[in-house]
């Protein structure tokens, strides 16, 4: 019997350390090395569509929360952006500037997350994770404050925010933000020069501009892969052409690039946070339009038509598309989920790879499975 | 009857039990000794090795660690060790039933044997070999096999590529160990572990450009050779769940828990022995540390008072009674032993792990060539030793190598460019 | 580029300042050396301390009353229980008495019975802004774990009726608005003399 090129087939999740959730990669390895890998995916499919087009639209932002748990607020920005452009509802000034500061924010928790996780992958001892989590902590601490919640926040609404913030919250923000370039000097140099860490994310997972391109992907990972897409710049929505940031790209596409984009990326929110922090005018949180509607969710039927809203979200494009019937419910609703479409891409990226390097992969990714899954 | 000095705390006691004994059986009946307080001692290190990794890392971390059981969490190990004796013992199906219960058993053997050699202090050993050195290379890498039995009789994909991955690393870094182990026999002429101690009365290896660079490797590869961070690959559990010991539970994981901190700790041991002066330490009189002691007890915000005054008054009663005394040779053992232990600690707080082929590169392209130009180095040092060209001569060579193999196999070269463009 | 090793030895470094700032000396020493020392341990050990929470912080509703228990201010209209995204609460009524007219406390309906199920609420907080009376809101109790699914997890009216003032003590911005806004609303009394016109 000869064992040259035997194959071993090997199940990676669903319960596994390192598949941040339910998710399943069939690999088949030729000693270490990925020949192919099936990505298996549905585990923790809830319904999402399907409820969103049972209940009111503003019933459906506490399930929005529950779809990238890492970043409420922007999902529910861009629920709130679709629903605006369906119902075409404005929103009150300083309620985009409260939502670009939530969104802003929730983009610093979840790329600092990510990053954690992304080493944990790599197999550190959950240092890189916990400092991560010892920063997102204070910026949690800051939503619940402005919204009761910690995570499911259910605070962004069509036409501004639900709530205006309390008193000294502006100033508390300030703070945390203001501090923040000094945890990420410490991140930094906690890893982006460690040679083990080069050694194990460069030219690892390269994704080719054209794939990237071709696949669709979106967020940070396209980025990494130098193609200048931002939708907050190429859309410029809400009020983000009034900010002055750089979009960061990366030139290998690789693991490590994906980690360094999400750095500068954090840095470039910080900019964003402290202008929008100073600008920010007094008046109401929410129109009067936005208001009513979430006073009486049913009162809003809007007429017969379609609508996508998108943001960038942390992970990449979140659209929303919404078609009305005229009546309180949407007749189809769908989520454009950056996590899926991002994720279709891994086997091409695994391939010729060893099995640590798919799980590093698959961090870099930046996935959550319920919004994977939805 | 007076106290026996410090010094032979530990030796006096063990000598009187002895001389209880017939003259024809006091050989057996210290070798029975010695056995009885390695096995006693043993699982108590292993057991407190695992306390003070969690507390020292929950530290890097941010973290308490360990503090709900006792104080400070002091008798976590002790619930641990409950916890896995009361849970239930899985094997496999379709697993080798006999082998999947003796892998563990092999792996805690050889570490237990391990201590045999260990010079504690300057009476403290067990058996002093003079093929120590070789004892201890030849004894520790039988956990290969341990490895490759464990993770075969599991009959699980994970465990079997776990398997593999621990047989080629604790085969590869075996051999930068040893090559960096033969500088120590070359100078110190002995493989009798007390010997090299004795050899560095003068001068710790580690002070010598040779010994540097050889304690470096030795100590890297024990790190490999004991599978942690960042040379943990065949547990990784990010990738393989938890390696070759995926399908074991209960008291079986303890064992294979307690080889690996039982080779960590005596990998940091030999480290000591070999390169750092084993049990030789400068005459600081023993009372400065009793002084020092106690007050770090009796600002323990978080014991009870009387236990405080308790612990005080009795550390300071020992340092009176002492008074004269330096501090013991098995107190400085044991503390620098420690020291390593924390930097071994410190590492998995603060590193990933490599990849299979990059470890097994920086062995063999790396760790290899450089042992061996260090026995060039050492031989020259030796040549020259009681001159300044000695010194000269072989850290200039290290030096230019460690260059030159970096230069030969870096990888990421090319990066430091695009780096720096990014800004 | 220094050298190989550099980085890997800054992270040592990183990790190794953490180490010392969660102690007391550890933050006197790095004092010493000129260095920035924050308290390094951020846990907070739960049972024996419990996290100050916003005052926003909100878990599950509850029913306010005002005086009275039986003077709740909720009026059975069911639009909480028809806009709750989970559909986790149940009303019964309002109540009716024989003739099959609506019963009235103090000049408004009630419920029969109220019931939340808490393990299915996801403290949306959605059934608050719709209530046009002000009748629910949210709770900041979040020690609610048992063993049983259906016995305490089913909250019924008489656990979920809290007086106002206990509304006032845990969330007191939100109440004065709440409070403010129902004695806009409120009939003033009528003056027994109507004023004359200037």
């Amino acid at each position: 019997m000869s064992t040259a090129g035997e194959l071993l087939e090997v199940s990676l999740g669903p319960q596994h350390p390192s598949t941040h959730g339910v998710f399943r990669m069939n690999a088949v390895l030729d000693g270490e090395t990925i020949v192919k890998l099936k990505p298996v995916m549905g585990y923790l499919h809830r319904n999402h569509e399907q409820i969103g087009e049972g209940i009111t639209y503003i019933g459906s932002f506490p399930f929005t929360d529950r779809l990238d748990y890492f970043s409420a607020m922007s999902n529910n920005f861009g629920l709130a952006i679709a629903i605006e452009k369906l119902g075409g509802i404005t929103a009150s000034e300083r309620g985009e500037y409260l939502r670009i500061i939530m969104a802003e924010l929730t983009r610093l928790v979840n790329h600092t997350a990510v990053t954690g996780f992304l080493l944990n992958d790599m197999g550190a001892f959950g240092t890189p994770l916990l400092y991560a989590f010892r920063e997102r902590e204070k910026i949690l601490d800051l939503f619940e404050a402005a919204s009761g919640s910690r995570m499911m926040c259910n605070y962004v609404r069509p036409g501004g925010v639900r709530q205006d913030v309390p008193e000294d919250w502006l100033k508390q923000a300030k703070e945390i933000v203001d501090h923040y370039p000094h945890f990420l000097d410490e991140f930094e140099k906690l890893l982006t020069e460690n040679e083990i860490i080069r050694q194990r994310a460069q030219n690892v997972g390269v994704l080719s501009k054209e794939l990237a391109v071709n696949a669709s992907i979106t967020g940070p990972m396209l980025r990494a892969s130098g193609v200048d897409y931002d939708i907050r710049k190429v859309d410029g929505y809400s009020l983000y052409p009034r900010f002055s940031f750089r979009v960061p790209l990366g030139s290998v596409g690789d693991v490590y690039d994906r980690y360094y984009i999400r750095i500068l990326e954090m840095r470039q929110s910080v900019k964003i946070l402290q202008q929008a922090l100073k600008d920010i005018p007094e008046g109401p949180a929410i129109s009067p339009k936005g208001a009513a509607m979430g006073k009486a969710p049913r009162t809003f039927r809007p007429a017969k038509n379609e609508a996508y809203g998108r943001i960038e979200a942390p992970k990449g494009e979140l659209g929303f598309y919404l078609v009305s019937d005229g009546s309180p419910q949407p007749y189809r609703y769908h989520v454009r989920a950056p996590s899926f479409v991002n994720l279709t891409v891994l086997e091409d990226l695994c391939i010729g790879h060893k099995v640590a390097d798919a799980i590093i992969i698959l961090g870099s990714i930046d996935i959550v499975l319920g919004e994977v899954d939805r | 009857m007076s106290l026996p000095s410090l010094e032979t705390l530990f030796v006096k006691p063990a000598i009187l039990l002895r001389d209880l004994f017939p003259e024809s059986a006091r050989p057996w009946v210290s070798i029975g000794i010695a056995i009885g307080a390695i096995a006693a001692v043993a699982p108590l290190i292993m057991m407190y090795l695992t306390w003070i990794e969690r507390k020292l890392i929950a530290r890097m971390q941010n973290r308490f660690g360990p503090t709900r059981v006792g104080v400070y969490g002091l008798l976590q190990p002790m619930a641990d060790g409950l916890k896995m004796l009361i849970k239930e013992d899985i094997a496999p199906q379709g697993a080798d039933r006999l082998l999947h219960a003796m892998a563990p058993i092999l792996a805690v053997a050889p570490a237990i044997l391990l201590f045999a050699v260990l010079p504690f202090g300057r009476y403290l050993i067990a058996a002093d070999l003079n093929v120590g050195l070789l004892y201890f290379f030849a004894i520790s890498s039988i956990s290969a096999y341990a490895i490759f039995m464990g993770g075969w009789a599991s009959r699980s994909k994970f465990s079997i590529l776990g398997a593999m991955r621990g047989v080629a690393q604790v085969i590869s870094y075996e051999v930068p160990g040893v090559l960096s182990a033969v500088v120590v026999i070359m100078i110190a002429g002995t493989m009798s572990t007390v010997g090299i101690v004795e050899a560095q009365a003068q001068r710790w290896f580690i002070a010598t450009p040779w010994g540097f660079v050889a304690g470096i490797i030795f100590f890297l590869s024990g790190v490999a050779e004991v599978n942690r961070t960042p040379f943990d690959m065949p547990e990784a559990e990010s990738e393989l769940v938890a390696g070759f010991h995926t399908e074991y539970s209960g008291m079986k994981f303890a064992l294979w828990y307690m080889a690996e901190f039982l080779e960590a700790f005596a990998v940091c041991a030999f480290a000591v022995t070999f390169f750092l002066g084993g049990w030789q330490g400068p005459a600081v009189p023993f009372w400065v540390l009793t002084v020092l002691g106690s007050a770090l007890i009796a600002t323990a915000r978080k014991l009870s008072l009387p236990v405080r005054v308790v612990a005080t008054a009795l550390l300071l009663a020992a340092g009176l009674v002492w008074i004269k005394e330096p501090i013991p040779s098995w107190m400085w053992f044991l503390a620098k032993t420690y020291a390593l232990v924390f930097v071994l600690v410190w590492l998995r707080g603060t590193f990933p792990r490599l990849r299979v082929d990059q470890l097994m590169g920086l062995a063999w392209k790396f760790l290899l060539p450089m042992a061996l130009i260090n026995i060039l180095a050492a031989g020259l040092w030796w040549f020259w030793r009681d001159s300044f060209i000695g010194w000269f001569l072989s850290a200039a060579i290290l030096a230019l190598s460690y260059w030159l193999l970096i230069l030969a196999n870096h990888p990421a070269r090319r990066f430091e460019a695009a780096l720096s463009s990014r800004g | 580029m220094a050298f190989i090793g550099a980085g890997v030895l800054r992270g040592m470094g990183v990790t190794f300042r953490t180490f010392l700032e969660t102690y007391p000396w550890g933050r006197v020493l790095l004092r010493g050396l000129r260095q920035p020392a924050v308290e390094g341990l951020v846990t907070i050990e739960y049972p024996d301390v419990k996290q100050k929470h916003a005052e926003r912080f909100r878990y599950f509703p509850f029913l306010v009353y005002d005086g009275t228990p039986d003077n709740l201010r909720c009026v059975s209209c069911k639009i909480c229980e028809q806009e709750c995204p989970p559909q986790c609460i149940y009303i019964t009524g309002p109540a009716k008495d024989e003739q099959g007219r609506p019963q009235k406390a103090n000049g408004r309906t009630f419920p029969v019975e109220f019931k939340i199920d808490v393990s299915i609420c996801m403290s949306c907080r959605i059934c608050v802004d719709v209530c046009p009376f002000d009748a629910i809101e949210m709770d900041n109790q979040y020690e609610l774990s048992s063993s049983e699914r259906f016995g305490s997890l089913i909250l019924n009216k008489q656990e979920l009726l809290k007086p106002n003032e206990y509304f006032q003590r845990i969330k007191p911005t939100e109440a004065s608005e709440v409070d403010a806004r129902l004695a806009a609303k409120r009939p003033k009394p009528q003056p027994v003399f109507p004023p004359k016109a200037p």
